[in-house]
């Protein structure tokens, strides 16, 4: 990666400006809060962002670095309990976006954040499901943001925490899923897609500087590629900027909170 | 009808060895102070019931208070794993632990099937994962009106709910605000209920005519313990400690570190170790 810019800054912008103004978003803890908030702050004011605690319409100065900072309460439109936003917000639907991170992907977009290893005996306990099982089900789609390597991208998931496209096309149909499921993977080095036909995961822009072999490398499954790659557009100095400052107000909140 | 009392009754009183505990508080309002004096009077084999088991959770099931733990998401929020957690799972220690594992929608689900006095919780959820896989209490019904196949789990009733809410009138009626997560629901599931509160106040000063308040007949006992929320936080009184969140990460990664450090904090000290927390006003 040349620019100056590093790998995450760019992972973290291409997917911010994968959100609409007019979204509804249920934004997961990570990688998945930074994208939301940078694209509150940037090109998408109106955005809804939600969290799983209960807050709607929340508008953090600080990223949180829990889903339940008393921050996201306090610049929330509304704070509702957990089972009704479960029941009401997701399961009823009125969610455009759901925006997952996970240990582990496939290339049909599921995710695993449970075990790697065998459930009974693993070798790492993940933190589990958490939201993800019906965000990933519930949402009208989901984007996916994980930064890439052959540990992140696997051949096989040791387990399915979040359905993606199961085995392809089809599948979702298959088990009455009404949703889209994961229409976008941003990554450090790549945005990826699903194919139509196969609803395989599919490179159809390079971050600048990155190579089609970069992004093999960093991929367990033989990656492929749509017939036209673009070159992913580098941040613009307004999106740095905020990213940035977004970045050290939260480093000095939170290292303030002892 | 409730009682107010000292921690120390309180949990003596409530919670047994082998009880079903649910301590809840989505990352806010965390019962600190009590999940401490249910590990100084080393209560045995519980079953522990929480959607995010969070650092609590890591330091009972550290110090060999738990036989099983039912969850939907084990970690660290915004840092990483939950180590005591982990070396639970992974090696045994202190004590094997056996896991009865959810996602959250059919978490908060089975707490409002508990409240309502049904035996069982229904949603659409848990479609094509393995979850269903290795928790045999996932299960699907059929929609007798249209067939659709829809997951269910049963109700959680605990035998002891505890939570942490901002404060109690004179009469023992206690007001949450702010995230309030599942603690209504899991108050109302459970046949006890322990709660620890920020101040005992005249009046409670309810913010708007709907908020969110348990009346004092809900509540077996109450402890007055200021700061008892400490790392997580009472919205209006004082702020997540995301630092401590952060070092935690280290202190329990070890073994003889986590010993130590509960030791010094937990075992040698009591409640009114949170005071010092307690500040009010700057949240």
């Amino acid at each position: 990666m040349s620019g100056p810019f590093t790998a995450n800054e760019m992972m973290t912008i291409v997917a911010a400006r994968a959100l609409k103004n007019s979204d509804v978003c249920f934004v997961g803890i990570g990688a998945p809060s930074a994208a939301c908030n940078l694209a509150r702050l940037t090109h998408a004011p109106d955005i809804t962002l939600i969290y799983e605690s209960g807050t709607i319409g929340t508008r953090p100065t600080v990223l949180p670095l829990s889903i339940g900072d008393g921050e996201l309460c306090e610049t929330a439109l509304t704070t509702v309990s957990v089972p009704e936003m479960f029941r009401y917000w997701l399961q009823g639907g009125r969610i455009t976006v759901g925006f997952l991170s996970g240990a582990q992907v496939d290339r049909y977009g599921n995710l695993n954040t449970t075990v790697v290893g065998p459930y009974e005996k693993p070798k790492v306990r993940l933190p589990g499901g958490g939201g993800a099982p019906e965000i990933a089900s519930s949402c009208g789609e989901t984007f996916i943001t994980i930064a890439m390597s052959p540990r992140t991208f696997v051949e096989r998931l040791g387990f399915v925490t979040s359905f993606g496209h199961g085995n392809g096309r089809g599948d979702r149909e298959a088990l009455g899923l009404k949703t889209k499921g994961p229409t976008r993977i941003m990554t450090d080095l790549c945005v990826l897609e699903p194919e139509p036909d196969t609803k395989e995961f599919v490179v159809v822009s390079l971050h600048p500087g990155v190579t089609e072999e970069e992004a093999c490398a960093a991929c367990s499954w033989p990656l492929r590629f749509s017939p036209r790659v673009a070159e992913t557009p580098p941040p613009t100095p307004e999106e740095l900027r905020v990213l940035r400052e977004l970045q050290a107000r939260t480093k000095k909140a939170h290292s303030s909170e002892e | 009808m409730t009682e107010f009392c000292s921690l120390e009754e309180a949990i003596a009183r409530n919670v047994r060895d082998g009880d079903m505990v649910a301590m809840e508080g989505f990352t806010h309002l965390i019962p600190y102070a009590a999940g401490h004096e249910v590990i100084r009077q080393q209560r045995r084999h519980l079953t522990l019931v929480r959607m995010t088991p969070d650092l609590i959770y890591d330091q009972l099931i550290g110090m060999g208070a738990v036989d099983r733990l039912v969850f939907s998401w084990g970690g660290n929020p915004g840092v990483g794993s939950l180590h005591r957690l982990r070396d639970a799972v992974e090696n045994g220690w202190p004590q094997p632990l056996a896991l009865e594992e959810h996602s959250h929608a059919a978490m908060a689900n089975a707490y409002e099937a508990g409240a309502a006095n049904l035996p069982f919780a229904v949603f659409r959820g848990y479609k094509g994962v393995d979850l269903p896989k290795v928790n045999p209490k996932i299960r699907t019904v059929e929609c007798p009106f249209t067939g659709e196949k829809l997951a269910a789990v049963p109700a959680i009733r605990p035998d002891v709910t505890i939570i942490h809410a901002q404060r109690a009138d004179r009469a023992g009626n206690v007001l949450l605000d702010g995230i309030v997560g599942v603690q209504k629901q899991a108050v109302l599931a459970a046949k006890r209920a322990v709660v620890t509160v920020e101040e005992q106040v005249d009046d409670l000063a309810a913010p708007g005519l709907n908020a969110v308040i348990l009346p004092a007949w809900t509540i077996s006992a109450i402890a007055v313990v200021p700061g008892g929320a400490h790392p997580s936080y009472a919205q209006g009184y004082y702020r997540r400690a995301n630092g401590f969140y952060i070092a935690w990460d280290d202190i329990s990664r070890d073994r003889a570190k986590f010993q130590d450090w509960m030791r010094d904090n937990v075992l040698s000290k009591g409640p009114e170790a949170f005071r010092s927390h307690g500040r009010r006003g700057v949240a």
